[in-house]
């Protein structure tokens, strides 16, 4: 009997390769006659292009080829999500071209490339590219952007508005507002941040002129995609002449996703030199400057309620800065997935959003990590512990008061989730809150957070308890739903898989979704391995490559396990169905009597009558007897539309000290009790709560894109962009509830964004409840020292 | 992150790389464990038309104690072999700075010369050996000088060696039985250089005053320096909160994106208090 792998602790069979140096990612692979492409990017964040002057660096060694942006065929990249709904038809769509052609909108905007033998030789050749620029103004905040008189990006779209889009019912909110008992009204900012991925981007194309076909690899979540919109949008190249591989991807955090000006760029740069291929490597400051960032909202939010702690209304209004131009669903993401989950886990009877994405001379801003979600819990979970501050309500209390009570699923949420347009609606399918709460509560401490506050006073320091109590969407998505007619990313999102059972008897499973470093490999193998009674080392698991996956719509919003791994089960069921009837056919029985047990199929009765999945597999695949109207070869495919989203929720808590003279913020403990659902691979779940934990954290403490007016990007680098270190975390204490999703066959929920969308809520209301004896209320992040002093020192009302 | 083209030559020897320094005139730049010439010339801020490569002249290597008691750390001694050395341990502040500075690539190749020849005006050796009142050896093919910390840090990236002059060794005092010493910072997060970095020495208490004090602080102004209101302060009677208030006097205080000049000037203060403090402890 082979030992069943699903739910256990099983090692990352990819590890042995990616760990020891020999995993396979763009930069590793080197072909023949490879030439080397840099991009020139400019300097200016907002600026017209008069003329540009590439004659001697077309004369510098080792260079083949110099492209401006009127070299160039293409189409401008295309934008797949728009706001829609309430925003109308948006035609003030502005998005990348390969490269920028009459003018630039953000430091970094692409708009030369040369080709050269080498690398080294093609960086060198940059700066002999001679532009006559005409900088204009510039403008960096996105509320800012909206106002009179502010610089225009472009000219169709008035105060640099590329939509004002609502949701909710924005009458019934006023009334609660006017109405209600206490209101409370803060402005917040949700700063911006670069995702800094491990692996940067990087591409290269190959042209091949006898074929007249395109071959591009890619450190991309979404090969198929990328090929689809090259296709259909940029190039005017069928599909079918278009091969994309997305080979080992060094993390991506949402970054590669999107379609990006090298894909066109290294594809046409391979054409123009005869074939030869082309590879380009992102340096980290590139990365910066030219990789969609992510976050970037201001906010005002009001939260209405009674004395006793029921929220009757949430009012919020936000500044969504997209950049100088739109990413592939930059829309997508302040709008459907922020706005429509403000309330997050609360019954709270009247919610409206209003959302203006805005223009600025900033690289665009599209999904990072949590994608909308952690913005949406931030503001939900500040201003939860603001009302009660209002009303001297404990922060446990409040939430405890307005949980979506257990009974009151499926749920159907007020922030406009239920109200999308084209008639199709989803639901909070489940959800029990308070269970996750109480033991967070209990593992924290905080039930003795008085004491806890009093003891550190005594040390100088001041003590402080966040609670972030959360829900997400993921396993994205039904169909219907997402690609909803006026509002939804222009496509559908189901997943599909491929399982070949050889007549060896080893299985190779294929799949559209495509890992960045999550273990797929591993977790797609224990459950095929599970479905089919097979041990794991008898299953392979390919993916990144369009030729030999089926179509899939890639790896994000957490849906591999919930969407693309039902698709892998759906198929398995397919191959255990026909290896039943083949399975009956050796046995001479009928294949109604055919029970299967793992990987054995008897006949019912006499179970000295069997045959294993491997006999069935050798047979079938030799085909020498097979029954009429069988096929051979154990080979299914299967495609997996889920019916809807997936709804982890928990409560996490931090607990920070600040010291009171220099401001400087440690955090202390922090315990995350997140119900994922059931899990494939326990350890896999732990790890992905772990580093989500500390991206989470490094928003609310360190983290921050920095542009000056100028548009210069002065958080420009690693020396000045502050990325989490492990020596800065306590342990994680990590526990859970268990509510499996009913959503698919398995009841898993996805976990690859919990941990950033839980905790930055947790430790920034942390902070701020360390300072509320001082009679601090609300202070933005990041929490920096400096920030933190500074908020000491005017609530003093010493030096601001 | 390509640097510009540049011509690369091992020196075999001490003289040999002197040689070479001074026939470039100029235009070639020494390099060690390159964790600051590497990252310059990628961002293509630093173009050398040739490095010198003196990091395996084995005779600038390593700690010693001197004959007349002082100790001298070899130029190319990296953080990681001055944590691992005995000598080293005698000097507080340095156990608390060495296992701090950058990460464990940059103290596996970073040296102490290579350091302090870049001048970060916020690195951390140099408020060490300002405060350690530290010699730095220079030699060229003209020959050889010592040249006092207090008089080696002339501004941001800029000392007082010439073009065609190495840094030999850094020899240190032998540290007098009753003085302490520790070192402080507070860091920013992203590259871990100090907002504020205080190195601090003191003792030679007789009676209610402290007979002796010296407070190097990097961080803060334009280049480290010697804080030498605070030390007058201290051995003058004042409380270490007190003679901690005058930490930026004079000087003309950094601001960036971390930290403006209203919040450094003033952490500048609690860390001398801070180090002070840590630094008396330690005669107790």
């Amino acid at each position: 009997m082979t030992a069943d792998m699903l739910g256990q602790r099983v090692k990352r069979v990819e590890d042995q390769r990616l760990i020891t140096g020999r995993g396979r990612y763009v930069d590793d692979i080197k072909l023949q006659s490879m030439a080397h492409v840099a991009i020139l990017r400019s300097p200016y964040a907002h600026a017209n292009i008069r003329s540009i002057d590439t004659s001697l660096a077309r004369a510098m060694p080792g260079v083949l080829d110099v492209m401006v942006g009127a070299d160039v065929p293409y189409n401008p990249l295309p934008m797949a999500w728009p706001a829609g709904g309430s925003a109308g038809l948006q035609n003030n769509v502005n998005t990348p071209r390969a490269l920028a052609t009459d003018s630039v909108k953000w430091t970094g905007e692409g708009v030369a490339a040369v080709t050269a033998e080498t690398a080294e030789q093609a960086q060198d050749a940059l700066e002999a590219i001679v532009i006559d620029w005409e900088p204009l103004p510039t403008v960096v905040d996105a509320e800012k952007a909206t106002q009179p008189g502010a610089p225009q990006l472009h000219e169709n779209a008035p105060n640099n508005e590329v939509f004002t889009w609502t949701v909710g019912d924005r009458d019934g909110t006023d009334a609660a507002i006017r109405d209600a008992e206490v209101v409370v009204r803060q402005r917040i900012v949700n700063q911006r941040l670069i995702p800094n991925p491990m692996e940067t981007r990087g591409d290269i194309g190959l042209y091949n002129p006898g074929t007249d076909e395109y071959t591009i690899w890619m450190s991309s979540q979404t090969p198929h995609i990328q090929r689809l919109l090259l296709a259909a949008f940029v190039m005017g190249v069928p599909e079918h002449k278009i091969r994309c591989i997305s080979p080992d991807v060094g993390g991506a955090f949402g970054t590669k996703i999107f379609t990006y000006a090298d894909y066109p760029i290294v594809l046409l740069a391979s054409k123009r030199i005869g074939g030869r291929p082309v590879k380009w490597i992102e340096g980290r400051r590139e990365n910066y400057q030219a990789t969609i960032h992510g976050r970037d909202h201001i906010t005002y939010l009001e939260i209405a309620g009674k004395r006793d702690g029921e929220i009757t209304g949430l009012k919020v209004k936000t500044y969504a800065n997209l950049g100088g131009r739109l990413s592939t669903i930059g829309p997508g993401i302040p709008t459907t997935l922020y706005a429509r989950v403000l309330s997050g886990c609360y019954r709270i009877p009247n919610v409206f959003a209003e959302v203006t994405g805005v223009y600025t001379n900033t690289v665009f801003v599209d999904a990072y990590r949590g994608a909308g979600r952690p913005e949406a819990t931030y503001v939900i979970e500040r201003a939860m512990d603001l009302f009660a501050d209002e009303i001297g309500m404990d922060h446990a209390a409040i939430r405890r008061k307005n949980f979506i009570p257990p009974d009151q699923f499926p749920y159907e949420n007020p922030s406009g989730l239920g109200t999308a347009s084209g008639g199709a609606k989803i639901f909070i399918d489940s959800g029990n809150y308070e269970p996750a709460l109480n033991k967070a509560l209990v593992a924290s401490g905080y039930l003795d957070a008085e004491a806890a506050r009093a003891e550190a006073r005594k040390r100088g320091k001041y003590l402080g308890f966040g609670l972030s109590s959360y829900i997400e969407v993921c396993g994205v998505a039904p169909s219907k739903w997402i690609g909803a007619v006026g509002e939804g990313w222009g496509a559908a999102m189901w997943e599909s898989a491929n399982i070949r059972v050889h007549l060896t008897g080893k299985v190779v499973v294929t799949m559209g979704t495509q890992p960045q470093g999550q273990g797929h490999e591993t977790t797609y193998a224990q459950v095929v391995g599970h479905e089919l009674g097979l041990p794991m080392e008898d299953i392979v698991v390919q993916h990144s490559d369009t030729q030999g996956t089926p179509f899939g719509y890639g790896s994000y919003g957490s849906r591999t396990s919930s969407v693309g791994m039902t698709a892998a089960i759906k198929a398995a069921a397919k191959i255990r169905e026909k290896a039943r009837r083949y399975a009956a056919h050796m046995l001479e029985a009928s294949p109604d009597d055919i029970e299967v047990d793992g990987a054995t199929y008897s006949v019912k009765g006499s179970p000295d009558k069997k045959k294993t999945l491997q006999e069935i597999a050798f047979a079938l695949d030799l085909a020498f007897d097979a029954p009429e109207g069988m096929e051979p070869y154990l080979d299914e495919t299967a495609y997996h539309d889920t019916p809807n989203c997936t709804w982890p929720f928990g409560t996490h808590v931090a607990v920070v000290e600040i010291d009171e003279a220099t401001g400087a913020v440690d955090l202390v403990k922090y315990v995350a009790v997140d119900d994922v659902g059931n899990k494939i691979n326990p350890m896999i779940v732990d790890g992905q709560l772990h580093g989500g934990i500390a991206q989470g954290v490094g928003q609310a403490l360190w983290e921050g894109a920095v542009y000056g007016d100028d548009g210069q990007l002065l958080s420009g680098s690693m020396l000045d962009y502050a990325l989490p270190r492990a020596s800065w975390f306590p342990p994680l204490e990590l526990d859970e509830t268990v509510t499996p999703s009913p959503v698919n066959p398995i009841g898993v929920k996805g976990v690859g964004e919990a941990g950033a969308i839980a905790s930055t809520a947790a430790v920034a209301n942390a902070v701020n409840d360390a300072l509320r004896p001082l009679g601090i209320r609300h202070v933005d992040m990041p929490l920096t020292p400096q920030t933190v002093w500074k908020a000491i020192q005017a609530a003093k009302g010493g030096p601001a | 992150m390509i640097p510009a083209t540049f011509d690369y030559v091992r020196a075999r020897s001490l003289d040999d790389a002197l040689a070479r320094l001074a026939a470039s005139a100029g235009s070639a730049k020494a390099i060690a464990g390159g964790q600051s010439i590497l990252p310059l010339m990628k961002l293509r801020l630093a173009r050398p038309e040739m490095l010198v490569d003196i990091g395996r002249l084995a005779e600038l290597r390593g700690v010693r104690r001197l004959g007349d008691g002082r100790v001298s750390i070899g130029a190319l001694t990296t953080y990681d072999e001055m944590m691992a050395d005995e000598l080293i341990q005698l000097y507080g502040l340095l156990r608390d700075a060495l296992p701090n500075i950058g990460d464990v690539q940059v103290r596996n190749r970073g040296t102490i010369g290579g350091s302090i020849a870049h001048a970060d005006p916020a690195s951390d050796m140099p408020a060490i050996l300002l405060a350690l009142d530290a010699e730095i050896v220079a030699r060229s093919a003209r020959g050889e000088r010592a040249i006092p910390a207090t008089s080696f840090f002339e501004g941001a990236f800029v000392t007082a060696l010439e073009p065609d002059e190495l840094i030999t060794e850094i020899r240190l005092p032998g540290g007098g039985e009753d003085i302490r010493s520790a070192y402080l910072a507070i860091e920013q997060p992203a590259s871990g250089y100090s907002i504020a970095g205080v190195a601090a020495c003191i003792g030679a208490r007789s009676g209610d005053r402290w007979g002796f004090c010296s407070v190097g602080i990097t961080g803060v102004g334009e280049h480290p320096y010697r804080a030498s209101a605070v030390e007058a302060a201290v051995t003058g009677g004042a409380s270490f909160e007190d003679a901690a208030g005058h930490a930026c006097d004079g000087v003309a205080v950094a601001s960036d994106i971390h930290a403006d000049r209203e919040y450094r000037a003033h952490v500048a203060t609690v860390i001398v208090r801070r180090a002070l403090e840590a630094a008396a402890a330690r005669l107790e």
